[in-house]
C-alpha cells in the first residue's frame, strides 16, 4: 500500500469557524493516542465522494504535545473538485473515516535564531502548530496574517490573544495591509521566514526576500496546491495493462487508484517528489502542475507528477 | 597566488568556491592573509563597486605565513576596515558585527581553512545556514587540527604526523573535518606499536 500509514479514525468534532471554513477533530477509533508530529506537518484524509476515492492532504493545526486527537481547518471550495465540499457537507461527527500518518515537508528550520511566519486567508493552520511548538522551546518568531476582513481571518482573535504583540493582523478592508520591504529588511540575521498562502503572495514574499539578498535557504513554504480540475482525458497503464480515463473533477493520481493500481504518493499537492512516474510515449501537451520537476524537466517531457499534472492531446502512456 | 585546487577527498572536507558579489543589504568581508586577494578580485567584478562598497564591512588579519595586505584593503574605501592582528583579536569585532546585522546581509570568507572554519563557525552560531555562505581558499594550507585524544587544538600544522602540542601524542592528520569545531581531526598514529612514528612529511604549508 502506497502513502503514509493509514490510521483509523472517528470523527469528535465539528466546529464551524466562519462562512468558509470549518474544523474537524480526529480521534482513533479505539481511544489510542495518535502519532507524534512537529509543527507544519499534514496528514491526508480519505474521502469516498460518491464513488470517488478522494485523498487531501490538509496541514495538522493542533499543539504538537497534544496527541490525543488532529484537527484540521477546511476552507470551502466551492468551484474546487469536490473535497472541501465533501468535509463541510457530509463529515459529521461519529463518523468514521481514515488518515494518514503526519507527514512534514514543512518543518521548522531548528538553525533558525527566529521564525517569521507569513499566512494569507487558510494558509495560517500549519503556523497554528508551528508556533505552539516554538513557544513551547522557546524560540522567537512573529506572525504576519493576512486576510480580506477579520471575519475571514480564521483564529485571529485567538492567537492574538495567545501570542500577543508576536502577532500582527493585516486587513484588506481596514486598510493595514504588509509593508513587505520594510518587514523584510529589518529581521535579525539568522531569521528563516515561512510562507503559506495563495500562490501570488508566495511569489510575492520570495521575489522580495530574494531581492534583499535573503538566501533561499532561509525562505520555506508550502502550497496548498489542490489538484486542478481540467478536461478528461485518456492514459495507457503500460505495466498494468490498463487503459483508463480521467474524469474532470479527478487527478491522474485518483484514477489511477480507482483502477486499482497501486502507485506511490505521499502529500498529493506536487512537492515530495514520490509519485513521479516515467512517460514512455507522449502525443500532445503535459500540463505540469507540480513544484517538483525542474522547468528542464518539464520541457523534456518524460517524467510526470500525477497527484498534480493533466495531459491534453492523443496519446499518454505511463510506465504504472 | 589564485584559488587553491585541493584532492577531491571525504565527504567531510570542505570545498570553497570563488566570491561573487552578491545582491545585498550589507556585505562582511573576513579574510586572512592571500584571502585579500580574493576580496579584490571579488570588488573588481562587482557592477557596481561603489555602491557595494559603500556597503562593506572588512575584517583583516595576517596570514599564517606572515603574509599582510592590509594596505591594498584600506585602500579600497570600503565603509568599514579593520584590520587585526590575528582572528582571536578580530573575534569580538566579528560577534558584534554578526549580532548587528540583518537578514540580506551577504558573507564572504576567504583565505585560510582556519579563517574560514573559525569564521564559517560564527556565522552559523549566528543563524545563518552554512550553504548561504560564500567561502574562498587562498594562501596557505596550513590546517588546525583537533586531537580525538586529548581534544586539544593545534593551529598551523605543517607536518603528517605531527605531535599534539597539548598531550604530546603523535597524531596522523585526516581530511576528516569537523564544522562545530572548525578543525580537521588528527588520530594517535602509534597507538597498535608504541614508538613507531613514520617520519613527519611536510604538507601542508
Ligand atoms: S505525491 Fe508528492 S509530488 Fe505527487
Amino acid at each position: 500500500m502506497s502513502g503514509a500509514e493509514q490510521i483509523p479514525v472517528v470523527v469528535k468534532e465539528v466546529v464551524p469557524v466562519n462562512d468558509l471554513i470549518t474544523r474537524f477533530r480526529f480521534v482513533h477509533r479505539e481511544g489510542r493516542r495518535l502519532p507524534s508530529f512537529s509543527g507544519g506537518a499534514h496528514t491526508v484524509v480519505e474521502m469516498d465522494d460518491n464513488g470517488i476515492r478522494r485523498r487531501n492532504p490538509y496541514s495538522l493545526m493542533g499543539d504538537p504535545a497534544d496527541t490525543s486527537g488532529y484537527s484540521i481547518s477546511v476552507r470551502r471550495d466551492d468551484v474546487g473538485r469536490g473535497g472541501s465540499l465533501y468535509m463541510h457537507r457530509v463529515v459529521r461527527p461519529g463518523m468514521e473515516m481514515v488518515i494518514s500518518n503526519p507527514v512534514n515537508l514543512f518543518a521548522l528550520d531548528l538553525r533558525a535564531r527566529k521564525h517569521l511566519f507569513i499566512a494569507g486567508g487558510i494558509g495560517i493552520t500549519p503556523f497554528i502548530a508551528m508556533m505552539a511548538q516554538a513557544h513551547r522551546f522557546g524560540q522567537r518568531f512573529e506572525l504576519h496574517y493576512a486576510a480580506r476582513s477579520r471575519s475571514l481571518g480564521a483564529y485571529m482573535g485567538e492567537l492574538s490573544e495567545r501570542y500577543g504583540d508576536r502577532v500582527h493582523l493585516h486587513l484588506d478592508d481596514e486598510g493595514t495591509r504588509l509593508d513587505l520591504e520594510r518587514l523584510l529588511a529589518r529581521q535579525p540575521l539568522g531569521t528563516h521566514v515561512y510562507i503559506c498562502g495563495p500562490k501570488p503572495m508566495l511569489a510575492w514574499v520570495i521575489d522580495t526576500a530574494t531581492a534583499l539578498g535573503w538566501p533561499s535557504e532561509a525562505i520555506h513554504y508550502e502550497e496548498f496546491l489542490a489538484p486542478p480540475t481540467g478536461q478528461t482525458f485518456e492514459v495507457e497503464l503500460a505495466a498494468s495493462n490498463k487503459r483508463i480515463t480521467v474524469g474532470a473533477h479527478q487527478s491522474l493520481l485518483e484514477a489511477i487508484e480507482a483502477a486499482g493500481v497501486d502507485a506511490p504518493y505521499l502529500c498529493r499537492g506536487g512537492a515530495c517528489g514520490q509519485c513521479e512516474t516515467d512517460v514512455l510515449a507522449c502525443d500532445g501537451r503535459i500540463l505540469h502542475n507540480d513544484h517538483w520537476l525542474t522547468d528542464a524537466q518539464k520541457a523534456e517531457g518524460t517524467k510526470i507528477m500525477p497527484c498534480m499534472s493533466r495531459f491534453e492531446g492523443r496519446l499518454l502512456v505511463l510506465d504504472r | 597566488m589564485t584559488k587553491t585546487i585541493f584532492e577531491p577527498s571525504i565527504l567531510s572536507r570542505p570545498v570553497y568556491g570563488e566570491l561573487e558579489p552578491r545582491r545585498g543589504q550589507g556585505h562582511l568581508m573576513v579574510a586572512d592573509g592571500e584571502g585579500a586577494e580574493a576580496i579584490l578580485d571579488c570588488l573588481a567584478r562587482a557592477p557596481e563597486a561603489a555602491a557595494m562598497l559603500a556597503r562593506t564591512h572588512i575584517i583583516y588579519c595576517p596570514g599564517p605565513n606572515g603574509t599582510d595586505l592590509s594596505d591594498r584593503l584600506a585602500a579600497l574605501g570600503a565603509a568599514q576596515f579593520h584590520r587585526a592582528p590575528s582572528f582571536a583579536a578580530a573575534l569580538p569585532r566579528l560577534r558584534r558585527v554578526l549580532g548587528d546585522a540583518r537578514m540580506g546581509t551577504q558573507v564572504y570568507l576567504a583565505g585560510t581553512e582556519g579563517l574560514i572554519g573559525q569564521a564559517l563557525r560564527e556565522v552559523t552560531d549566528a543563524g545563518l545556514p552554512h550553504t548561504a555562505v560564500q567561502t574562498e581558499h587562498r594562501g596557505s594550507t596550513v590546517r588546525r587540527v583537533q586531537c580525538v585524544h586529548c581534544k586539544g587544538i593545534t593551529e598551523d600544522v605543517r607536518t603528517d604526523p605531527f605531535q599534539c602540542s597539548h598531550c604530546g601524542l603523535w597524531l596522523f592528520v585526516r581530511d576528516h573535518y569537523s564544522r562545530r569545531i572548525a578543525a580537521f581531526q588528527g588520530v594517535n598514529i602509534d597507538a597498535e606499536d608504541p614508538g613507531q612514528v613514520p617520519t613527519p612529511v611536510v604538507r601542508f604549508q
